[in-house]
C-alpha cells in the first residue's frame, strides 16, 4: 500500500493500464480528498509536533466477484490514483495477487528503486574527501 | 450617519481582467507551465508548502503562477485551499533518522558517519551571475558514484552517548494544533514549533540574526542539517494498522548551543530543533535558533529581554499571512472611518480657534 500510496499518479496509471483488467466493484467510499496532519519529533526523536499537512485521497469499494475489499491512501489529489490503488489492494487478496504483483508492484518498485538510487549516487558523489596536510612540524 | 457606498463592480471586473492578462504577460513571449514551476523554481515551491503548511508541490506551482510569483500571495491561497481540505488524519512523528538525504552536513565534526555530503548546493559557489542559463544552455549530468547503504545517524545522537547533550526522549502523545485551536501564551514547545515552521522565513531568519548579534546570545553551531526523503505513515482506523500514505521532502536542522549550567540544569549542550517541509535551509536554521531562544524558561536562562526570547513578540508576528492580511487591509475603502477623522480634526480647530479668538481681540 505504502508503495502505490507514494508512487507517482502517472507511473501508478501506467502500470495499471499494462495489467489491462477492470473490474466491477461498488464504492465503499468513493475517493475524497483531504489533508493529513504531519507530525516531527523535537530534536528529531523527541516528543511529537505538527509540521503541516499534506494533501492525500481515500477511498475503499468492493468488488463485485468475490467480494474482497480494497482500501486507498495515496498521496496527492488523483482520484484515479486512489482508485486505482484500491483496486490493486483488492485484487492482491484475490487470485489474480502475483500477476498484479508482477504486472504492477515489481515494476512500479524497480521503477521508484531507480530513481532513488540515482539520487543517492549523486549525492554520494557530492561527499567531502578530506585529505590533511602534512605540516612540517611533527 | 452611516451611509453604505456599492459600485465598483464594473471597474473590479476589468481590473481582474487586466490582471489576468497582466499575470501572461508579453504572449509574443512562451507561457510557463505549472509543471516548469515544480520542477525549476522548486526552492519558491518548497517555500511555498513550508509556509502555505500543505505539502504538495503541484498546487504550489500553481499558487506561484497565480500570484505572478508574488510569494506571499502564493502561500495565502495556498493557506485558503488548506481550510477546504477535510482533516482525514494524522501521520506517526517522521523518523527523519531514515531520510534518505540529498545533503547532510555537519559543522561541529569533520568525520561523521555517513559523511558530509554537500548535496544541490548554493555554498561554496561564487555568486556571479551566470550568462549561460540566459542562452539556453545544456547542463552537464552531474556525476555519480555507487552510494553506501549504511544509515545516516543523527549527529546529536553521539554527543548523547556521552551524556554531554541534553536527550530528546520520543513521546508520541498528541501535540497541541494551532489550526485546530488559537494560539494561546504560554504557548509548550510543540506550538512554538509549529508556528515556526509556517511562519515567515525572513522574519524567523531575522529573529535568529538577532541573537546572533547579541539579542539573546545562545552561542549555536549547526551540529546537523540535512534535506532528503523521508516516508509518512499514517494509523487507518479501518484497517487497524499504519500505512505509509507517501513521501515528502523536508528539511532538519539540529544546532548544539553552548550552556554553562543555570540553578536547575547543568553545564551541557543544549538544542534547538528546525523541521520544515521542502528544501529550505535558510529557515530551517532560523527555526533551531529561534526556537532555541524560547528555551530560557525551561532551561533556568535569565530572559534578558532580547526579542526573540519573547514567545508572545516572535509568534504573534511570524504567520506572514495574518500580518499581511491585517497590513494591506487598510488600502481598502475606509471611506466612513476616515470622514469621522475628518470631522473630529475640524471640530478641534474650530475650538482652537474659538479659544483662541479673543487673545487675538487683545
Amino acid at each position: 500500500m505504502g508503495l502505490v500510496a507514494k508512487a507517482p499518479a502517472e507511473a501508478l496509471a501506467r502500470h495499471w493500464a499494462a495489467l489491462g483488467v477492470s473490474p466491477e466493484f461498488t464504492w465503499l467510499r468513493p475517493p475524497e480528498v483531504g489533508g493529513a496532519m504531519v507530525r516531527g519529533r523535537m530534536g528529531g526523536t523527541g516528543a511529537a509536533f505538527n509540521i503541516g499537512e499534506m494533501t492525500i485521497t481515500r477511498c475503499a469499494l468492493k468488488l463485485t466477484k468475490g467480494g474482497a475489499i480494497g482500501h486507498a491512501h495515496v498521496q496527492g489529489r488523483d482520484k484515479a490514483k486512489a482508485e486505482q490503488a484500491a483496486l490493486v489492494d483488492a485484487l492482491m487478496q484475490t487470485d489474480l495477487a502475483d500477476t498484479v504483483r508482477t504486472a504492477v508492484l515489481v515494476p512500479l518498485a524497480d521503477e521508484l528503486a531507480v530513481a532513488s538510487a540515482a539520487r543517492a549516487a549523486k549525492a554520494a558523489a557530492t561527499k567531502v574527501d578530506f585529505f590533511t596536510m602534512v605540516r612540517g612540524e611533527d | 450617519m452611516y451611509v453604505a457606498v456599492k459600485g465598483g463592480e464594473r471597474a473590479i471586473d476589468n481590473a481582474h481582467a487586466w490582471l489576468a492578462e497582466e499575470r501572461r504577460g508579453d504572449t509574443a513571449v512562451a507561457e510557463l507551465s505549472v509543471a516548469q514551476i515544480r520542477e525549476q523554481l522548486s526552492l519558491a515551491v518548497s517555500r511555498v508548502m513550508a509556509e502555505g503548511s500543505l505539502f504538495d508541490p503541484d498546487l504550489a506551482a500553481l499558487a506561484i503562477k497565480q500570484a505572478r510569483g508574488d510569494l506571499i500571495e502564493a502561500i495565502f491561497l495556498i493557506r485558503a485551499y488548506r481550510t477546504t481540505l477535510p482533516r482525514i488524519g494524522n501521520s506517526r512523528p517522521i523518523e527523519t533518522e531514515s531520510m534518505a538525504c540529498d545533503r547532510r552536513i555537519s559543522a561541529t565534526f569533520k568525520d561523521v558517519p555517513g559523511g558530509q555530503v554537500l548535496g544541490p548546493t548554493f555554498d561554496y559557489t561564487h555568486r556571479l551571475l551566470d550568462f549561460v542559463l540566459a542562452a539556453d544552455g545544456e547542463v552537464p549530468e552531474a556525476a555519480s558514484v555507487s552510494a553506501d547503504t549504511g544509515g545516516v545517524p543523527h549527529v546529536t545522537s553521539f554527543l548523547n552517548r556521552d551524556g554531554l547533550i541534553q536527550t530528546e526522549d520520543p513521546d508520541d502523545a498528541p501535540p497541541p494544533d494551532l489550526t485546530r485551536t488559537p494560539l494561546e501564551f504560554p504557548a509548550n514547545r510543540a506550538l512554538r514549533l509549529q508556528a515556526l515552521a509556517r511562519g515567515d522565513e525572513g522574519f524567523v531568519l531575522s529573529m535568529a540574526y538577532s541573537t546572533q548579534r547579541g539579542y539573546g546570545r545562545n552561542h549555536p553551531f549547526v551540529a546537523e542539517l540535512r534535506v532528503g526523503r523521508v516516508a509518512v505513515e499514517m494509523d487507518i482506523p479501518e484497517l487497524g494498522f499504519a500505512v505509509e500514505i507517501g513521501e515528502i521532502t523536508v528539511t532538519e536542522c539540529e544546532t548544539v548551543n553552548q550552556f554553562t549550567g543555570s540553578k536547575t540544569e547543568p553545564p551541557q549542550f543544549t538544542r534547538g530543533y528546525g523541521l520544515t517541509f521542502g528544501h529550505t535551509e535558510r529557515k530551517a536554521i532560523s527555526m533551531a535558533l529561534v526556537d532555541r531562544a524560547m528555551r530560557w524558561k525551561e532551561l533556568g536562562e535569565d530572559n534578558v529581554g532580547a526579542p526573540a526570547q519573547d514567545e508572545e513578540f516572535v509568534l504573534s508576528h511570524a504567520d506572514n499571512i495574518q500580518a499581511t492580511g491585517f497590513l494591506e487591509h487598510i488600502k481598502l475603502p475606509h471611506y466612513v472611518d476616515f470622514q469621522s477623522e475628518l470631522e473630529l480634526v475640524r471640530k478641534l480647530r474650530a475650538e482652537a480657534a474659538a479659544a483662541n479668538a479673543p487673545e487675538a481681540a487683545e
